[in-house]
């Protein structure tokens, strides 16, 4: 605040008192920055008059990389954007290589897929919620929710070796086979699975404090929702039922039954219950996976694509061509270019793939989710609360990974 | 569906300004010179047989080989008809290409990340600033002629307390393996050299 000043031509009585506003900088290293972001906020008091986002403090080049690596180095980096909800990133790039080299992935490898995304959505979901609580000062759903996590995070482990990084959809379908057991594991799991859901909800929905902190907090309507970008939980909170898994679906979408929860005042509190709701969705998808997933081959039958069998290689001068073909070389995508959206658990996930006919990307454009609803704190923060700003990050679920890419 | 894509493809094409639509793997892809493209935008905006409400992402795509180096695409999407169509311009990186933010106020974050990435100039965006790079980046790092490994790397140095930019210094040389297969469109195996050198070509081979 500058000192007042009495000008020429002033009174003591009449003094212009000009109040500067302080900048300060939220972040880059912050635990409710959920990862690095640094954000320029100018106050006015405790009030944020305007919010500038600086992104980019984790930017490594992926989109560059991807330019220099063949199509099958370049999935795990996908991972490695949201390292929160990785299948559902690969799934993106999977799908996007399958449309350019026009094949048809076998239904086990698409039942596996929806399947582990839905697995990955609720792993989201669950840090998303719990962490956006402990950001208000709600410390247990943090460690009930890990709990859970931990759990599926074993499932991923089981079917891919990794417990995050998992490199498991492939294009032409996944790296390999569900392990003996694991469905029956996966079927248990999406047994109990709700009551945990139920028991969260206890902590928050009607919790006194969890309410003032998000209620009417960052609210936005449906015409600026659109306007701004938003995708997924965060555009269903304003009342857009809009959700790519329904309206243009991929895999095996079509065939499940799901409800698409949609909220009302798009403030936290609704992106926060419409997450709630996707999780019990989502368990109700997968127990629908389970069921209906049948023994087959899970990935194309094309060698070209496909890696062929270990044992085979042993024996088949054909089949070890194929392997050192294809973990050299790789195999060659024609030249094209396809937009392919999945509904990651943040939102709309998009690779933009240019294809030159050669066996490397040309170009790989990442559409990140957050990014476009970063871009948007600006609006959705101003005139409220410092402390409020703390809270709308938390409900926008921002991974730094996938925006600054 | 495929008839849905064909028909919203030749409305597109019949926009003024357009240059041609196109149905590419079932995407409608449409390109746009550069002085129609406001209009063109709008229209796709505002006419309820396009209805595109949302602009899902907008990047630049470099051919150097070209002309005009780079494509700028936009991907819009509308909810109310649920389709997408993908508008591409070109430019070079002196030319500015209309900015879009007032139609849809998200695109201002991504004509940023265009710029930073590509140097592509937006005229009518008010905030031209870089956005992934690191402060008082030099180059624009996804143009095919700028190097992988980069020019600059940076480091804390414990004698300066400081952290310090330096050239990059590579311990190895990048490797950039060349995987096209030496035998695709050889007609001279490796070893054949000295018979083929003397073969007479009969008429029939020249075709």
């Amino acid at each position: 605040m500058a000192e007042p000043e009495v000008t020429a031509g002033e009174t003591a009585e009449r003094r212009v008192v000009e109040i500067d506003s302080h900048a300060i900088n939220f972040g880059p290293q912050h635990p409710a920055a959920h990862g690095v972001l640094r954000l320029v906020l100018e106050m006015d008091g405790e009030v944020v008059e305007r919010a500038d986002p600086h992104v980019g403090l984790l930017h490594r080049g992926t989109e560059k990389l991807i330019e220099h690596k063949s199509y099958m180095q370049a999935l795990p980096y996908f991972d490695r954007l949201d390292y929160v909800s990785p299948m559902c990133e690969e799934h993106a790039f999977a799908l996007a290589v399958e449309k350019l080299l026009g094949i048809e992935v076998p239904a086990r490898a698409k039942w596996i897929r929806t399947l582990f995304a839905e697995i990955t959505r609720v792993l989201n979901h669950l840090l998303n919620i719990t962490t956006y609580g402990l950001d208000v000062g709600a410390i247990t759903p943090v460690m009930w929710g890990f709990e859970e996590r931990e759990k599926l995070l074993e499932f991923h482990e089981a079917a891919s070796g990794a417990r995050l990084h998992a490199n498991y959809f492939r294009p032409g379908g996944v790296a390999k086979d569900l392990p003996a057991g694991l469905e029956e594991r996966i079927a248990d799991w999406a047994d109990t699975f709700p009551k945990l859901v139920d028991d969260l909800q206890t902590l928050l929905t009607g919790n006194r404090i969890w309410k003032q902190r998000t209620v009417d907090i960052g609210a936005i309507g449906a015409e600026d929702a659109l306007a701004w970008g938003f995708s997924g939980p965060c555009l269903r909170a304003s009342g857009v039922p809009w959700d790519l898994r329904r309206s243009q679906p991929y895999d095996m979408y079509d065939q499940v039954e799901f409800e698409v929860p949609v909220g009302r005042n798009g403030d936290c509190y609704d992106r926060y219950l419409v997450r709630m709701e996707e999780m019990r969705q989502s368990a109700r998808i997968v127990k629908q996976c389970l069921a209906r997933m049948q023994p087959g081959p899970v990935k194309v039958q094309d060698n070209k694509i496909a890696p062929p069998l270990r044992a085979e290689m042993k024996r088949s001068m054909e089949s070890l061509i194929h392997h050192f073909k294809l973990y050299t070389e790789g195999y060659h995508v024609p030249a094209g270019a396809t937009y392919t959206a999945v509904e990651s658990p943040k939102g709309e996930f998009a690779v933009y793939l240019v294809a030159d006919g050669s066996n490397r990307p040309y170009r790989c454009k990442i559409r990140p989710t957050g990014f476009a609803h970063l871009q948007a704190i600006e609006v959705l923060s101003k005139r409220h609360m410092l402390a409020d700003a703390v809270a709308i990050i938390g409900s926008l679920d921002l991974v730094f990974g996938e925006v600054d890419r | 569906m495929a008839d849905a894509v064909a028909v919203l493809a030749e409305a597109v094409g019949a926009i003024a300004g357009v240059e041609r639509a196109a149905v590419e793997l079932g995407e409608v892809v449409t390109h746009v010179p550069r002085a129609a493209l406001l209009s063109v935008m709008a229209t796709l905006r505002d006419d309820p047989r396009f209805a595109c409400a949302q602009l899902m992402d907008l990047c630049g795509v470099d051919w150097p080989q070209r002309a005009e180096r780079f494509d700028v695409v936009y991907n819009l999407l509308s909810i109310a008809r649920n389709h997408r169509i993908r508008v591409i311009t070109t430019t070079d990186d002196a030319t500015p290409v209309p900015s879009v933010h007032g139609l849809w106020p998200c695109a201002t974050w991504w004509e940023r990340e265009a710029w930073d990435l590509f140097g592509i100039l937006f005229a009518g965006q008010p905030d031209h600033r870089r956005i992934l790079t690191d402060y008082g980046f030099e180059g624009h790092p996804l143009r095919k002629d700028f190097p992988l490994t980069g020019y600059v790397e940076t480091r804390y140095d414990e004698d300066r307390k400081a952290v310090v930019y330096e050239p990059v210094r590579l311990a190895q040389d990048f490797r950039d393996f060349d995987f096209v297969s030496p035998w695709e469109g050889m007609l001279t195996l490796p070893g054949d050299e000295k018979a083929h050198a003397q073969r007479v070509i009969r008429p029939t081979e020249q075709g």
